[in-house]
This record gives C-alpha cells, structure tokens and sequence, in this order.
C-alpha cells in the first residue's frame, strides 16, 4: 500500500509535475470524497424541499460561475453578457426541447454548444483590442441578446415565456427537485473536474499567460487571439449548458430574469470568490446565492407579518444594494476574494502552533 | 420631407443630451482610462438632487441648479477619496468592477429612497427660448441644452488643452506610474477628474429629467446607453462624445420612425459592436498602436 502523505511544512516541490497536482496530499483528496458522498446523501435524510430546491440552484449558479472565472479570472477579461449567454443556453435548451422533441440530456449539451458558438461572434472584437473593449462588446451582447429574446416571438414566444416537457426516461417522469439534485450535483462534479483539468493543460496555462502580460505571452509564441475567443467559447458554453438544465429545472421560463443584473450577480460571484480560483467560484456562488435567499426570506418574513409589511416593501430594492455593496467591498479589502481567506484558515492549521 | 426634417431634428436634439451625458464619463476615461459604469446613477443622482432642492426646499432655480452641481462636485470628490484611492496603482479591471458595484448600490440606494415612481420638475425654463419656424421645432430644454452643452465643450476644451491640471489628467491617463514618478500629484487629479464628472453628470441629470421625467431605471439605461455614443466617438475624445451622440441620436429616431419602435433602443448597440470589428477607437479617438 502507497504511504498516506501529509503536507510538509513548507513548499518542496522538485519537478513541475508535483506543482501540477489536483490533490497534493492524499489527506485533501480524502477530504473531497468524504464531502462528495456527504453531498450525495443530503436528500435521502429528512431535510426539507426548500433545503433542496436552494442546492440546486446553488449548482447551477456554481456551473455558470465556473464558466465566467475561466474567462474573467484565467483569461483576463471581463464579461457584463454573462446572464444573457445564460439565458440565451436556457431558451437554446427550451427550444430544442420543445420544437425539436431532442431528448433533455442532448439538449441541455447542444444548448451548451450554440452559446458556444454565439459567444465567440462577441469574443471576436478582443482579437483586435485589449481588455477594456471586449467589456463594452459583452454589454453590447447582453442588451442584444436580450431584445432578441424577448422580440423573436416566433421562437421564444415573446414575454410569454416557454413550457418545458417533462423529460421521461424508460418510463419514469424526471421531474422534482430530488431527480434534479442528482442530476445538477452529478454535472455541476463534472463541469468543476473539467474545469480543474482544463487549466492545467497547455489553455489554462496560456490564458494564464495572456492574464499576466499579453506583449510577453506573444512573444513566447501562444496565437492571442484563437485563445482568448477560445477562452470566450468555453465560458459561454459553461452558461449555456448551466442555462438549459437551470430551464429544465424549473419547468418554464420567461425573458425577465436574464437581465444586466444577473450578469452582475454573476461578476460578484466571481470576485467574491476568488478571481482565477475554480474553488473560489464555488465559495462565491454559494455565497451570493444564499445571500439572495437570505435577504429574500427577510423580505418574505416582513411582508407577511402585520407590523412590517410596508418595512418589507421598502427594503425590496436592498437587495441590489447588498450585492453591490459585497463587490465594492471585496474589492477593496480582500481582492482575491473568500478563496483566500480559505486558504489563509487552511494554512493557519497546517501551519499551527508554529505559524511561520 | 417633412417626417424627415422632424425626425432629424428631433434625433439631433436628444443625440445632443447623449452627447451631453457621454462628456462626463468620456473625462473619467480621458483622466483615468476607467470605464465608469455608475455614470448612469451619477445622472440618475444629479437628477434626484435637483428634485430634493426645486421641489422639497422650495429653493429659487438658478440656487437649486447651483446646489446641485455643488452637491455633484462633492459626491465625485466623496467617491474618490472613499472607493477609489485604496486602488491607485492597482488593476484596471478591479476598478472597473468597482464602478460596477458602485452603480448597483447607488441604484439600490436611489430606489430605496424614492422608489421607482415617476416624478416631474415644475416646469420653469422660458417659452422664449425654444425655436418654432414652421416644420423645425425644438423645445426649449433642447436650446438649452444647446447652450450648457456648447459652453462645457468650449470650458473644456480650453481646460484639457491649457490648464496645468488638465495637462497632469491626460498624463495620468497615458500613465499612471510615470506620472508618479515625475510628481504629478495623482490623487488630486482623479479626484478632480471624479469631481468634474460627477458635476457633469448631475446636470445632465438635470436636463434629461427636465425633458423625460426623473426615473432611475431610465436614467440609468442612459448611463448604458453612453457606450456606444463613446466608443462611435472615440473613448477620449470630448468632441467626439458630442458628434457621437449625435449620430447615434439620429439613427435611433431613423430607426423609430421608419423601421420599428422597438428596434430604436437596440440599434445603438448593433452599431457598437460594428465599430468595435470595423473602427475600434471611434471617430475621434487616439489610436494606439500595439499589437497583440
């Protein structure tokens, strides 16, 4: 039997191959499979559907970050389209569904792959410009493919919004939040191990580059542009593949939440996670979505009780106050996000009782 | 000819308060290279501002419109020394994303406060003012926008082009360590730079509440809606905010007029990510040579 290693003390790599590691210690990846099988029996013990229903739309949220920290975090650029490509994956994975008769699991794959493809006819523009331009092309995106979903009436009925079938699989009626769960946890799993590997290949490892100085990786002979509207494919594909089976989910869908906000909630996922951290966007997208459900169960609680029900009213908007507030003071005061202040808590055990 | 004539004059009139708009965010990017996503709720703000003084201090015009480019001067020097001095030397794209968060909390602060009604200034600016020669017919805000907006360009233009400050801003712009280190005193620029910006929005804010009612989900689509008057313009081009706004003020009525109403608000943008394939820097704009 392998001999269980344990982390040293300080940092004793030898060869690059150790620095590449997913798990550097078989105590880590321990830790991961414990916390898989944890997940994986959350809904076989009396917890409630709400328990439920909040974890999944947490891992769809986790997806669609993950998508946006390849491309803000390791690529460098930042995207304001985010909740559009989003909900331009969900209305692809209706329509397909819906017109098409494709079965759920293609569709959802196929959705993935038309915001792939819509995403890099708005990557194009950083092929011939830094940064700060593809920002601009990304909203430009966003109010686009809005207008086009919601005046496309022929196809995504307009503001009516869309009815999904239930998919049926030999028989057995996949609906609810339980054969969901199941569904979201086992690719939200998939789409995170993808992501972990992707940007330890020769991409990761140049959007890395590009990141750090464009002139130099250009110098060292990686082609900018093919990887940066690759970087752009990717992302988008990671949103339209979380937006089908987000539309699967929830059984309808309409235009009205894949608006600029969404984008942004997206964006302050991903800073408050930990910009260029896969584990960071999962820390972020939990963050942000139980923070949405908080501050809508305190809405929910004011409304309904006697006293506060114009209270509840009131502080309605805060809710676009908290997130804002969250990025401004991220970035202020940890930019690298919760990401960091996790790696800080892991060293200081590590590290413990000698912490340096 | 005569649908057209109207329409054209009418296109003209609000691509001159796009133009206006756009002159506030075009000098944060001209001072600082950062892309100011809170310039809508900046004007949303200056607007807001102006309501407080006109309506529920019953101050005389020509104090309350004063106030109100004070009180902007002063939330611009106020965002400045609180978000955005921790971040000199720092990442563009961190204060990029800051301006993002800023607009999201301004926005939730504005709703919180008033809420998403629709409210109306008295009405105050002189018949006198507006142009009425057969078919040509422009308001009186228009003219007056004319005039605020002429004389900011004329202000600075002068300003950029002779005034040490605004020389040290366009040095800071081009970069921000060599001005440093050649003891251009940064802070003070941007938060002039913020200042001014801020002071230019709120009058903006002003005028368009003046002409469409003072909404912050409206105002704050015009902060949006700066993108592409700037980038047709050039991002640090102030005359090119102006030409800008008008062009795209004229095709959005063309568009409304004869195509579709509900394409007006789109084809901004359509045309945005044009000029990002065919023309990146805009009419007006510098154009930097680095290849990448």
């Amino acid at each position: 039997m392998k001999k269980f290693q344990l982390h040293p003390c300080g940092n004793f790599y030898e060869d690059y191959e150790k620095m590449l590691t997913v798990f550097s210690t078989d105590f880590g990846r321990v830790w991961a499979a414990i916390g898989l099988v944890i997940l994986f029996l959350v809904p076989l013990m009396p917890v409630s559907p709400y328990l439920i229903y909040v974890m999944n739309i947490t891992g769809v949220a986790v997806i669609a970050a993950v998508g946006l920290n390849i491309l803000t975090g390791f690529a460098g650029q930042l995207s304001l389209g985010h909740g559009a490509f989003f909900g331009l994956g969900a209305y692809a994975g209706a329509i397909l569904g819906t017109t098409l008769h494709v079965p759920m699991l293609l569709s959802i794959l196929g959705a993935g792959l038309i915001t792939a493809g819509i995403g890099m006819i708005f990557g194009a523009p950083s092929g011939r410009l830094k940064g700060l331009y593809l920002t601009i092309a990304t909203l430009a995106g966003q109010i686009i493919i809005e207008y086009v979903l919601i005046h496309w009436e022929s196809l995504t009925k307009g503001t009516m919004g869309l009815t999904l079938p239930v998919p049926v699989f030999f028989g057995f009626r996949f609906q609810g939040d339980i054969p969901f769960y199941y569904l979201i946890f086992a690719f939200t799993a998939l789409m995170i191990w993808i992501a972990i590997n992707l940007i330890r290949t020769r991409f990761g490892r140049a959007w890395i580059a590009i990141r750090d100085n464009d002139r130099a990786a250009e110098g060292m002979g990686i082609p900018i542009f093919t990887y940066k509207v690759f970087a752009f494919a990717i992302s988008s594909f990671y949103a339209g593949f979380a937006g089908a089976l987000w539309a699967y989910y929830m059984g309808s869908i309409t235009t009205e939440p894949f608006n600029i906000m969404l984008s942004v909630e997206y964006l302050a996922m991903v800073i408050i996670g930990g910009l260029g951290s896969i584990s960071g966007s999962v820390f972020g997208a939990v963050f942000i979505t139980m923070l949405n459900e908080l501050l809508r169960l305190i809405t929910d609680f004011l409304m309904n009780s006697a006293i506060g029900s114009h209270l509840g009213l009131t502080i309605a908007p805060l809710r676009e106050f908290f997130f804002g507030a969250a990025i401004v003071l991220f970035i202020l005061f940890e930019p690298r996000g919760l990401a960091e202040e996790w790696r800080i808590i892991r060293s200081s055990f590590r590290l413990w009782p000698f912490s340096y | 000819m005569d649908f057209f004539m109207q329409l054209l004059v009418g296109g003209l009139s609000t691509g001159f308060v796009y133009g206006l708009s756009a002159m506030g965010f075009v000098m944060i990017f001209k001072s600082s290279s950062v892309l100011n996503f809170a310039h809508g709720e900046l004007i949303a703000i200056g607007a807001y501002f102006f309501l407080i003084f006109v309506t529920w201090a019953k101050l005389p015009l020509v104090l309350a419109f004063l106030f109100t480019l004070f009180a902007c001067f002063l939330l611009g020097i106020l965002i400045e020394r609180i978000f955005l001095r921790p971040l000199i030397g720092e990442n563009l794209i961190f204060v990029i994303m800051l301006t993002v968060g800023l607009a999201a909390m301004f926005r939730g602060l504005i709703l919180l406060f008033w809420g998403g009604n629709l409210y109306t200034y008295p009405d105050f600016l002189p018949k006198a003012l507006g142009v009425d020669r057969g078919i040509v017919h422009i308001p009186p805000v228009y003219m007056a926008t004319l005039i605020i907006g002429i004389f900011f360009l004329i202000v600075f233009g002068i300003f950029f082009k002779f005034f040490s400050q605004g020389i040290y801003m366009r040095s800071v712009a081009d970069n921000q360590r060599a001005a440093l280190s050649l003891g251009v005193n940064v802070r003070r620029v941007f938060a002039l730079s913020w200042a001014i910006a801020a002071l230019v929005a709120g009058m903006s804010g002003v005028v368009l509440g003046v002409i469409n009612g003072i909404n912050v989900h409206n105002l704050s689509a015009i902060g949006l809606k700066v993108f592409p008057v700037v980038i047709l313009g050039g991002l640090d081009s102030i005359i090119g905010a102006i030409i800008g706004g008008l062009i795209i003020g004229v095709l959005e009525t063309f568009t409304g007029g004869y195509l579709s109403t509900s394409l007006r608000d789109v084809v901004p943008y359509i045309i945005l990510v044009i000029i990002l394939l065919v023309k990146p820097y805009g009419l007006f704009g510098l154009t930097e040579i680095e290849r990448v």
